[in-house]
């Protein structure tokens, strides 16, 4: 069965999860892709506020399609960006604004993995391509930041999410990881598929 | 015909591709949701199922990925439309952008500055094919960010043989993993010099899904590297399973003796298209 996790973020229930475990999210995400982590980076680093709290959020590899209707924001298809582009990055970003959970698609490195083991923090997967679904899990937009600078993909979007899932933990903060596992399988099947060409 | 309305037809084919599926696709993806043993496998095919229900209800972007953009066009060279084509495209896909919307993913290559609209220099991509006759057809393909960051081109020796193009379409296959978005459809273009390689890839996605070659002996590599790369395990999204693709299509063309090009072209699981066929008397059918 499903969990069910509801924001603040805590670091507590994210060393709970499990590699293998599903939930739902209900509370904030915001949303950050390459460009938008350098950017973070470069305002902390230049002791600019940042105008959001990323710590109390899931961090959440997308750049969404939105529309504005009557002048609010509505989120039309928002899956997850392949998370390994910010495979370099993601060490320094997760120790600078203390993220608990990651989402996204395809998973991440060893960089990453041992920086998940050091914060007590999670990546999640979620269905690559499945934007229209999860959409509608994303019921109001708070606020986005940098919209004309970024763009539209590059943005920082602070979307409430309601029953957002199934995520499915594939990197956990005891160093297991999914695709360490299936690679060793993965690796085998290689050999049988070497056989059989020949 | 006057291009507004050629316009109208080319917004509507791009919304299509942008919130349906077509149905070779959708056969396709049940039939890989049905033969999965693994639950997590399971979830991953029926969450997509259920994506694709929710985009076309809806009519909205079934990926945020809306993609970059090509068109082929394969043109009869008596069609009285033809030296319209390229401005007609631009507009309509500029509206597009703005109405649908699309995310606008076009960006300069250097300054990383977004033009907004899906524009500019040499985009969208137009690819021409010039025939005789009069009639055009034009078909969209817009394609994501992450799938195609996976395409890759492999100059092998020309001493390589059959049984190394199948271990390198496998090599690259498994480095993919759940990257470009599996079960993916490979295209597969052999022989020529490298550009027409990658071109063949990218034109054997056009066919519709787990069509064959005409010619047996393609036909039957297209069978067995399906098979070979579904022994893999990657499975959907890369979390494991039995279906990493769903089809397998190969074009090839005559090479260098010295050349053996090899390229693949990987599409995501999210794979759309629209076409429209436009006739000399200006009658225009999206399909």
């Amino acid at each position: 069965m499903e969990r069910e996790i509801v924001g603040p973020i805590t670091e507590k229930e994210m060393r709970s999860l499990r590699v293998g475990d599903l939930f739902d999210l209900t509370g904030k995400v915001f949303t950050a892709r390459d460009k938008t982590h350098q950017l973070l980076l470069k305002l902390h680093e230049t002791k600019e506020k940042i105008p959001f709290d990323p710590t109390s959020m899931a961090l959440f590899h997308c750049g969404p399609v939105a529309k504005r209707y009557k002048g609010n924001w509505q989120i039309l298809s928002a899956g997850p960006t392949s998370s390994i582009r910010m495979e370099d990055i993601t060490p320094r970003f997760l120790a600078t604004f203390k993220i608990k959970l990651i989402i996204g698609k395809g998973g991440m490195g060893a960089k990453t993995q041992q920086a998940l083991q050091e914060q007590g923090a999670v990546y999640a997967h979620y269905t690559g391509g499945a934007g229209a679904l999860s959409a509608r899990s994303f019921t109001r937009v708070e606020k986005v930041f940098w919209l004309k600078e970024l763009g539209m993909a590059n943005a920082v979007w602070i979307m409430v999410a309601q029953q957002f899932g199934p995520l499915l933990v594939t990197m956990d903060s005891v160093g297991g990881s999914l695709y360490k596992e299936l690679n060793g399988k993965i690796a085998k099947n290689k050999e049988a598929i070497y056989a059989r060409i020949g | 015909m006057d291009e507004e309305q050629l316009s109208a037809a080319l917004i509507t084919a791009l919304q299509q591709a942008t919130a349906v599926l077509p149905q070779d696709v959708i056969t396709a993806l049940q039939r890989a949701e049905a033969s999965e043993d693994s639950p997590l496998a399971k979830e991953q095919l029926q969450t997509i199922l259920r994506n694709i229900e929710v985009a076309k209800e809806h009519r909205v972007p079934l990926c945020q990925d809306t993609g970059l953009h090509t068109f082929f066009i394969t043109a009869g060279t008596a069609s009285p439309y033809l030296s319209k084509l390229q401005r007609v495209i631009k507009h309509a896909l500029a509206e597009a952008t703005e109405q649908i919307p699309l995310r606008p993913n076009t960006v300069h290559p250097f300054t990383g500055e977004n033009s907004g609209d899906n524009l500019g220099r040499y985009m969208p991509y137009l690819s021409w094919e010039l025939i005789d006759g009069d009639e055009i057809t034009i078909t969209i393909l817009p394609k994501g960010g992450g799938s195609e960051n996976m395409s890759a081109l492999k100059m092998l020796l020309p001493t390589a043989g059959m049984s190394e193009i199948k271990r390198t379409v496998v090599d690259h296959i498994i480095a993919c993993g759940g990257k470009p978005c599996p079960p993916t459809i490979v295209g597969i273009g052999i022989g020529g010099g490298a550009d027409i390689a990658m071109n063949l890839g990218k034109r054997a996605l056009l066919r519709p899904v787990g069509d064959h070659h005409p010619e047996p002996m393609v036909a039957a590599l297209e069978e067995e590297l399906v098979h070979l790369l579904n022994m893999s395990g990657v499975g959907p999204m890369g979390i494991g399973g039995k279906n990493t693709v769903l089809a397998v299509h190969i074009e090839y063309a005559y090479r260098h003796t010295a050349s053996l090009p090899v390229g693949i072209v990987v599409q995501c699981w999210a794979h759309r298209w629209a076409k429209i066929h436009l006739a000399a008397d200006g009658t225009i059918k999206v399909i």
